[in-house]
């Protein structure tokens, strides 16, 4: 469902990423790990199509989104790290627009924002301002956009990021629900997560692919069985990195 | 139809603001203000509106029209939604119209508002009709070209007060091209040849021929181009920037 072939991203001097090759079945949840400014981000924006690769392939149900970009992007549903939405308007309001946008019409509509709105926990806010949402609700907020259309494919760029325990707790269950029937690639460096959601697992540093693997391979791979070690022992820190 | 949903969504959010009520409410007073005054409407008697009324609009224009277009892009970039808009099954250029015609019109409606002082004309003289249209019509696209050029200009910066202060500039160098005292001074300097270049290149010259009641074919033709010129210009810009 999601194929990333020698996938490279150069800005300027830097590799942000260095030919990264991976991919998500149906049914997956791949968990994106990595130390901050690893190209997670960067890597999930060529995948959507919101950044060209400076080189590589990047295929979604098997359409590229880069010879056929408005196709693919109607198979993926994304959440962007900023959770970035339209401040002026109301959650019932943002997310009929992003069905507009995404082709639904009448009932259709009106039935995607419905079970959107259920699905991400949101009816008690639904005709709130979005200016006046709290952090976790305007995570849900965008959240629910990417689920408007049932896409096949979700990306989700550290989707508990700023989320209370409960709230992350959600999240996960919702995740680990969804990858049922979907193809998942979310990114986050919560590694209790990817023993809590993930079905594979896959750490990223400075642009490569540094382990790969379902969470038991990787504690396994791991001398003390903890994942953090591991994590700590495949990637560089910032003050290595910049030496 | 995407353009459609961005375009109904941008002019919603006109309204949701205070900007939309500001910009219309200050165009009336000035340009009716300017009539009343500076125009000396009631004293010189004047019906066509030309020099009393649609004189003004160039200049309100050029200080306003930047107002109402530098949150187009620069708010995007800001707040990241520019994200979404580039993950959505949405060509740049449908979002490039879409807004356009968002901003295009809130000015509209603007000029629209002003027509109490053709019920007047009509009422106390007997002018020619076609002539005001082809001046209202002049005025408009002279609107649209400053959006426009406030849209590429909005892409290219993230800061709304950066985007207004240069677009204003780019409408002020615009105007004073073709405009009398300016274009006896530089007849001076330079040759006819060089003056006449100059002219043709501002807006002055195009609305000027339209606010006398002249159809001519090369106006249209220069306010098209410029229009499609900037547009194209901002589709470019956006797609270098996250190349």
């Amino acid at each position: 469902m999601i194929e990333v072939d020698s996938l490279t991203k150069q800005f300027g001097t830097k590799r942000a990423v260095d030919a990264l090759s991976f991919t998500v079945q149906k049914g997956e949840v791949l968990g994106f790990l990595g130390p901050n400014g690893a190209g997670k981000s960067t890597t999930m924006r060529m995948i959507t199509g919101f950044i060209p690769p400076t080189s590589g392939e990047a295929k979604v149900c098997g359409i590229s989104i880069i010879d056929n970009p408005s196709k693919a992007k109607t198979k993926i549903g994304y959440l962007p790290e900023s959770a970035p939405l339209y401040n002026d308007m109301t959650v019932v309001g943002f997310l009929k627009f992003c069905a507009a946008i995404r082709g639904l019409k009448g009932t259709a509509k009106n039935d995607a924002v419905e079970r959107a709105i259920d699905t991400c926990f949101l009816s008690s806010v639904a005709s709130q301002s979005i200016d006046t949402l709290s952090k976790g609700y305007r995570h849900r907020t965008c959240l629910a956009q990417a689920l408007l259309h049932d896409p096949e494919v979700l990306i989700l760029d550290e989707p508990t990021d700023g989320l209370d325990p409960n709230q992350k707790y959600e999240v996960r269950q919702l995740i680990k629900r969804l990858g049922k029937t979907k193809a998942i690639l979310f990114s986050t460096h919560i590694l209790e997560e990817v023993e809590a959601s993930c079905t594979r697992a896959v750490i990223v540093d400075r642009g490569k692919i540094v382990a790969d693997g379902t969470p038991a391979e990787l504690l396994a791979q791991s001398e003390t069985g903890s994942l953090t070690d591991l994590f700590r022992k495949v990637t560089s820190s910032d003050i290595e990195a910049a030496a | 139809m995407s353009s459609c949903t961005i375009y109904k969504r941008e002019l919603a959010s006109y309204f949701s603001q205070p900007t939309a009520y500001a910009i219309i409410v200050i165009f009336l007073l000035f340009s009716l203000g300017f009539t009343f005054t500076f125009g000396q409407f009631m004293d010189v008697g004047d019906s066509s509106l030309q020099w009393t009324f649609l004189f003004w609009h160039p200049w309100i224009y050029m200080l306003l029209a930047p107002a109402v277009g530098m949150k187009l892009w620069a708010d995007e970039q800001r707040t990241g939604t520019i994200e979404l808009l580039g993950t959505f099954p949405v060509s740049t250029w449908s979002a490039i119209i879409g807004k356009f015609l968002a901003a295009a019109t809130v000015w509209l409606l603007a000029l629209a508002l002003t027509f109490p002082i053709v019920i007047t004309v009509n009422y106390l003289g007997n002018p020619d009709n076609g002539a005001i249209f082809s001046g209202y019509l002049g005025s408009f696209l002279v609107c649209c070209t400053f959006l426009a050029i406030t849209m590429l200009v909005s892409a290219c910066t993230r800061d709304q007060v950066v985007c207004l202060i240069v677009s204003v500039s780019i409408c002020v160098l615009l105007m004073l091209c073709g405009y009398d005292p300016v274009t006896r001074e530089l007849s001076k300097i330079v040759s006819p040849g060089i003056l006449e270049g100059i002219v043709s290149f501002g807006v002055w010259d195009h609305f000027n021929s339209l606010n006398s009641g002249l159809f001519r074919l090369k106006d249209f033709i220069w306010f098209g181009s410029a229009i499609f010129i900037c547009l194209l210009g901002t589709s470019a810009i956006l797609s270098a920037k996250r190349a």
